[in-house]
Formats: C-alpha cells, sequence, structure tokens
C-alpha cells in the first residue's frame, strides 16, 4: 500500500500544486485538501495511467449519491489507494 | 458553418471506433455577425471558435463511442495554441484522437487544419454525462445523420 499511496500523493502533489509534505494517508482528497470534482479528473487521468486501470467514479459517485457508500471510503488516500491495489490485482486477474 | 448558432462542423467524412479519432470538414462563412465585432474592417475566425471546433469534433466522437447513451461536455482546455488566423471563406478540417477513455471523461487530442499547416491545436477533457432528455438523443441523431456520421467499427 505504501508504494501506492507514494505514487497517489506525489500525483496529487504535481497535479494540483499541493505540499507533497501535507498529503497522508488520512488526508481526505476533498474535505482535507480541497480537490474539486474537475481537478480529480486530472488525477484520476494520472492513476489510471500510472497503474494501468480504470478507476471507477462514475460507480463510486452513484454509490455516494445513493448513499450506499460514504465519500471517506473512496477519497480517503489510504482508501484509494487499497481500491488501486485491488484494480491492480483484479486485472492482473 | 453557422458561427452564430455555434454549429460549426458541415461535415464528418470519417469516425472510427477502434482507433478513436474523427476527420471533420467546416467552411468559415464569407459573412457572419461575429465578423462585426471580431474585428470591424479586419475579420478573422475567433481562436475561442477554433478550440470549440475541436470540442465539438471531440463530442461527436465521444458520443459515437459511448453509443449516444451519454454525451461529452467541455470541461478543461489544455496547452491550446492558436498558430494561425483563420479569414471568411476558408474551408478547414478539424480532427480528434481519444487519448484515454477513463469513468465519466475522455482526454482528447485535436488540430484544426488549412491546407497542409495545423492551425490550432489542444488537449481537451470531456466530461460524459447521461442524455438529458429522450427528445435530446433524438435531435442529436438527426443532426448526426445530416452531418453525414458513418461510424466505422
Amino acid at each position: 500500500m505504501s508504494s501506492t499511496f507514494d505514487t497517489v500523493a506525489s500525483i496529487i502533489a504535481e497535479t494540483c500544486d499541493i505540499p507533497r509534505d501535507k498529503i497522508t494517508p488520512e488526508s481526505h482528497a476533498i474535505d482535507d485538501l480541497g480537490i474539486d470534482s474537475l481537478d480529480f479528473l486530472d488525477i484520476a487521468f494520472a492513476i489510471d495511467k500510472a497503474f494501468g486501470i480504470k478507476l471507477p467514479l462514475e460507480q463510486w459517485t452513484q454509490e455516494v449519491n445513493e448513499g450506499k457508500a460514504t465519500t471517506e471510503q473512496y477519497f480517503v488516500l489510504k482508501n484509494l489507494s487499497e481500491r488501486i491495489d485491488g484494480l491492480v490485482a483484479a486485472k492482473a486477474g | 458553418m453557422k458561427l452564430e448558432g455555434f454549429e460549426l462542423i458541415d461535415r464528418i467524412e470519417e469516425l472510427r471506433l477502434d482507433a478513436g479519432t474523427i476527420l471533420a470538414h467546416g467552411h468559415v462563412p464569407k459573412n457572419s455577425p461575429v465578423f462585426e465585432g471580431h474585428f470591424p474592417g479586419y475579420p478573422l475566425l475567433p481562436g475561442v471558435l477554433l478550440i470549440e471546433i475541436m470540442a465539438q469534433a471531440a463530442g461527436w466522437l465521444v458520443l459515437a463511442r459511448l453509443d449516444f447513451r451519454q454525451m461529452g461536455v467541455l470541461a478543461t482546455v489544455r496547452e491550446a495554441k492558436i498558430r494561425h488566423a483563420v479569414l471568411p471563406d476558408t474551408h478547414i478540417t478539424v480532427e480528434a484522437q481519444i487519448e484515454h477513455e477513463g469513468s465519466g471523461y475522455a482526454m482528447v487530442t485535436g488540430r484544426v487544419i488549412n491546407g497542409k499547416k495545423t492551425v490550432a491545436d489542444a488537449e481537451l477533457t470531456l466530461r460524459t454525462l447521461p442524455m438529458p432528455t429522450q427528445r435530446f438523443t433524438d435531435a442529436l441523431h438527426r443532426r448526426a445523420r445530416a452531418l453525414g456520421l458513418m461510424v466505422q467499427a
């Protein structure tokens, strides 16, 4: 998880011009780092490319909107990193 | 083209679903109310309309890739360069290519060409959204047919 988190944190720092030391595994991308949905598309693009996956943003958004999930489950960076690991593992089959 | 109606593409020559590319054409009219202000006595196609032409080509491409179930709307313009002026009564070609199709968005590169010269290029992000109404979907199908949209797998 740590290397996935490091990659994600570096992507966020570079994409959103946020100091790297402010980004921790406990950071919530929206609530703590102030990343909006448009900036998150750039982050998703960089994550998709870096890990060779497709973050299911539409599905996550729908689940949050329907109350089936919380934003913390997807946008706290340690949770996001775990989901990325899961998507990578699923792709590797 | 009907600049004031934002109808900037006249004909879609080719759309390749597998490659994620589109090639389309437009003819800048000799006269348009747009030229009254841009510029008085010196008509030039506004650069923002060159970006819009790329966005419209990208929009048709994304729409076709998603089988008219979702539409793409312009969200980000990156690295836009207006390299040459485009005068009235000019035929231009527009190309767009999908670089990445994400969940809820697509990254597309676009290029506008006059003869052999690239006059503008940009990287665009399009958000993909559900179609608002069936009436709107039907209207887009009609417009696609009028533009000659023939999808190649």
